[in-house]
């Protein structure tokens, strides 16, 4: 029977977060240790003795003393605390992005070139990674305990984490919020790869990348008739409007990004372009899969123009 | 049975009358009890009623506990365990946490520890009590057409659009419950303000009154907000308004921060009445005032203010902005100061003591050690790093049941202990309560310790299956739970033996100071004083009036 006690150390983030973990254990050990100790042997140094009269104490610097220590070393922590989360929210540059789908109980996983899973996630070693997430439905938490890392997925919102694997292996992933009757088998399995490995296993993707399938949606759905660049266009032409700031009527601007297009199309009446009546319809019978290829089709039409 | 009694130096004479008319046999009809307006009999009311919804709690408890020997989802099914640790969570919080030392202690020991005949409102008293138990009664109606399964969070929209068991019904106890602790508080409040006997300044005041003060303000203050947030979850899971659900167009991270703007306050509401226990045990076995009195006093208040500003630590990872969090995690570190600076003046209080090693103060003792486990590991789900990893596992559930359990409970037992021979005029047996004290200790950390170990390993709450590199430390959590529960059910009977067949304690077994012990008989009069007594000490008068400033 596996009987481990310490989890095993797979990402960049492992060490640092273990270290402090390891140091806050020592110093509540030591501090409840210590503090009972002393209860313990006043307890039987001045255990209750007739004739002796007990001598109320008063101390204004030991007050001071034991309310400035504690809160020294609560800011510590603080500060050690936000110098580990900093490296959680710091996203770095160049990563390799995936997104996450959750839905009661699964989790759907789609790689860049479109190759998708369901409950396994393959990633390269030494390569940092970013997952962009959400939900179909309810909020899940994708959790892998080997890399130390932890994110709620909630639904029509994306939200983002990232690591980097360092050693080669195959790691649980939990769903960490409690999403309903399964949610202990909403599990799957990270795998690291060599990156060559990893290369190689991508390549028995589909021929359809998320961009494509994306295009695909974009013409069944009509998007196509309004949001063309042909004359009098009823809707904002998109080549290109991906990470670029965008005016709204009312004077507003906003950064078309992932949450911006989401919202557009599924709330198309929320934010309105300025120049453009309200007239887009809203598409129920979209799932996050198909709206997540839409902004893939849509961010590829701004590579196309740089 | 000498033993029964404490000796020691410096206290009055011992006095052995019980009264021949007191608060328990001055009327016994049964309407004198439900329809009661004394303070008193409402305490014991509570009393009777929070240790039958503790039971319940327990129940549920020890079902998932057997669930979890094993890896697989074999003894329950997952709705069975899914519902079985929501109910497990709304009833100790609702039923038995909150109201357990506020409803029982504080509702007899409140008017009589500042000299008055009652609390301000009575009839309200009553009012909480039968709100309380109407709460009590959907608890009851819940468990039987079929349970809730959302978790004692109803988080949204699993809550509103996604659960089809019976959340309304959940929202309706928690609006209702809400109510009569409200009641409670409000009528403290006033109690506390308005009712202290002549010469009962402010900082007369036994600590438990303050903590309990700090406690009623945040029920009063906190408790309407949560009634707010289970109402709209009733709203939009009976006719789809659009609240939290994003299908609907709402926000379900909204509801987090409504929700735990009162329930993380709601966790001072369950653990300062217990720091009031604790104040007044180790002084009273310690024999001395205790040490910094202004300073426990006023760390109750911090605590209760802090408090109100820190429920977005509980939001780490649910997308909350990275300075919101960072706002959270300073303010959250600040509030544990207080409680640290309470843990130092309490134990500063045994020097040059005289100490009796007695019942109570055997768990208070036990309060001090689990409660720096449970403060201290709240240092690392504070700092926002070190939370990422452990938010959701079983490290947090070990964590507030080091609190909740290892804290409040073992508070609570204190206080029951202490002030049994004052509510029932009997002492129990000491030796068998001291080794039942040792046997919660034990079987506590047997139970509580491996969570720690197997959340720092990577197993998340709510899961009715595991992976079976977790089954070691579950299978040990579980024997240590039969340990506790065991060590729970023993005071059941030597407590029930001495009501028949105790010695009669006296006004003041223990030695103790305060107009509590020192006024009123035990059991105490009807009407707690025959006059209303000048007070003109202070509290903790075990030294005298000398103190010794260094």
């Amino acid at each position: 029977m596996n009987f481990p006690l310490i989890p095993e150390q797979a990402s960049t983030f492992a060490p640092n977060v273990d270290l402090m973990f390891y140091a806050l254990t020592a110093f509540v050990g030591l501090f409840t240790i210590g503090i009972t100790g002393v209860v313990i042997f006043l307890g039987i140094k001045y255990k209750a003795e007739p004739g002796r009269k007990s001598v109320h104490m008063e101390s204004m610097k030991l007050e001071l003393l034991w309310t400035v220590i504690p809160a020294i070393i609560a800011l510590g922590i603080f500060v050690w605390g936000a110098i580990i989360y900093f490296d959680y929210q710091n996203i770095p540059e160049n990563t390799l992005d995936i997104n996450v789908i959750g839905k009661q109980w699964m989790w759907k996983i789609q790689h860049g070139n479109g190759k998708r899973e369901v409950n396994e996630l393959h990633v390269p070693v030494n390569k940092a990674v970013k997952l962009t997430m959400t939900s179909q439905d309810v909020i899940h938490d994708f959790y892998i305990p080997a890399f130390r890392v932890k994110q709620d997925v909630l639904p029509a919102k994306y939200t983002e984490m990232w690591f980097e694997a360092t050693k080669v292996g195959t790691y649980p992933v939990f769903c960490a919020e409690y999403c309903g009757t399964q949610h202990s088998t909403m599990d799957g399995i990270v795998v690291v790869m060599e990156q060559d490995d990893y290369q190689e296993w991508l390549q028995g993707g589909p021929p359809v990348t998320p961009a494509q399938a994306g295009e695909t949606i974009f013409q069944q759905m009509g998007c196509i008739t309004c949001h063309d660049a042909g004359a009098a266009s009823r809707g904002p032409i998109l080549n290109g409007v991906f990470g670029r700031e965008v005016a709204l009527r009312g004077g507003e601007t906003v950064v078309a990004d992932e949450e911006y297009i989401r919202e557009s199309i599924m709330t198309p009446s929320a934010k309105i372009a300025d120049g453009y009546a309200p007239l887009m319809p809203t598409f129920p019978n979209l799932d996050e899969e198909d709206i997540l290829n839409i902004i893939a089709y849509i961010k590829s039409l701004s590579d196309e123009q740089q | 049975m000498a033993n029964d009694v404490v000796q020691g130096p410096d206290f009055p004479e011992r006095d052995y009358a019980r009264p021949e008319v007191n608060y328990l046999n001055w009327k016994q009809t049964v309407s004198s009890w439900l329809l009661s307006q004394d303070h008193k009999r409402i305490g014991i009311m509570y009393l009777v009623s929070i240790s039958i919804f503790f039971v319940v709690g327990g129940l549920f408890a020890i079902m998932f506990r057997l669930e979890l020997l094993t890896p697989e989802g074999d003894l329950l099914q997952a709705d069975t365990y899914n519902k079985f640790f929501t109910l497990h969570g709304v009833v100790m919080i609702f039923f038995f946490l909150i109201p357990s030392i506020p409803a029982v202690l504080g509702n007899f020991l409140i008017p009589l520890m500042i000299g008055a005949k009652d609390v301000a409102f009575p009839k309200l008293n009553l009012a909480s009590w039968y709100i309380f138990m109407v709460g009590g009664t959907i608890g009851v109606i819940i468990i039987l057409v079929g349970g809730v399964d959302t978790g004692w969070t109803f988080y949204t929209p699993l809550s509103t659009s996604y659960s089809n068991t019976h959340v309304f019904l959940a929202a309706m106890l928690v609006f209702i419950t809400g109510f009569s602790s409200i009641l409670t508080g409000l009528n403290f409040l006033v109690t506390i303000h308005k009712m202290r006997a002549p010469g009962m300044t402010w900082f007369r005041l036994p600590l438990f009154i303050w903590a309990h003060y700090a406690t009623s303000v945040i029920q009063v203050l906190g408790t309407p907000v949560v009634a707010i947030t289970v109402f709209l979850v009733g709203v939009e899971r009976i006719w789809g308004v659009g609240i939290f659900d994003p299908a609907l167009g709402g926000d379900p991270v909204l509801f987090q921060h409504m929700f735990w703007f009162y329930s993380h306050p709601a966790v001072y509401i369950m653990i300062l009445p217990g720091m009031g226990v604790i104040s007044e045990v180790i002084a009273c076995f310690s024999r001395n005032r205790v040490f910094g009195y202004e300073f426990v006093a006023f760390s109750s208040v911090a605590i209760a203010i802090i408090g109100f500003l820190v429920w977005g630590h509980h939001m780490y990872v649910s997308g909350q902005a990275m300075y919101s969090n960072l706002v959270f995690s300073l303010l959250t570190m600040l509030v544990a100061v207080p409680s640290a600076i309470k843990m130092f003046n309490w134990t500063s209080t045994l020097y040059r003591g005289n100490v009796v090693w007695e019942t109570p103060m055997i768990y208070a003792i036990g309060f001090i050690g689990l409660f720096a486990i449970g403060g201290g590991t709240g240092l690392f789900l504070g700092a926002t790093g070190m939370d990422v990893p452990l938010h959701d596992t079983y490290f947090v559930v070990s964590h507030f049941h080091y609190v909740m359990v290892g804290g409040m409970v073992m508070a609570y037992l204190a206080g029951i202990h202490f002030y049994w021979p004052k509510i029932t005029g009997k002492m129990y047996s000491q030796p068998i309560a001291k080794l039942c004290a040792v046997l919660v200790f034990v079987g506590f950390n047997c139970t509580f310790f491996p969570q720690f170990l197997v959340g720092w390993l990577g197993m998340p709450r709510r899961y009715h299956s595991y992976h079976p590199d977790f089954q070691v430390l579950n299978v040990m959590s579980t024997l240590g739970a039969s340990i506790l529960g065991i060590g729970f059910v023993i005071p059941v009977f030597y407590l029930g033996w001495s009501l028949f067949y105790g010695k009669d304690a006296g006004s003041n077994p223990w030695g103790a100071r305060g107009l509590e012990w020192e006024v009123c008989t035990s059991p105490p009069d009807p009407h707690n004083f025959h006059e209303i007594p000048v007070v003109t000490k202070e509290a903790y008068a075990y030294t005298g009036e000398e103190t010794l400033s260094v």
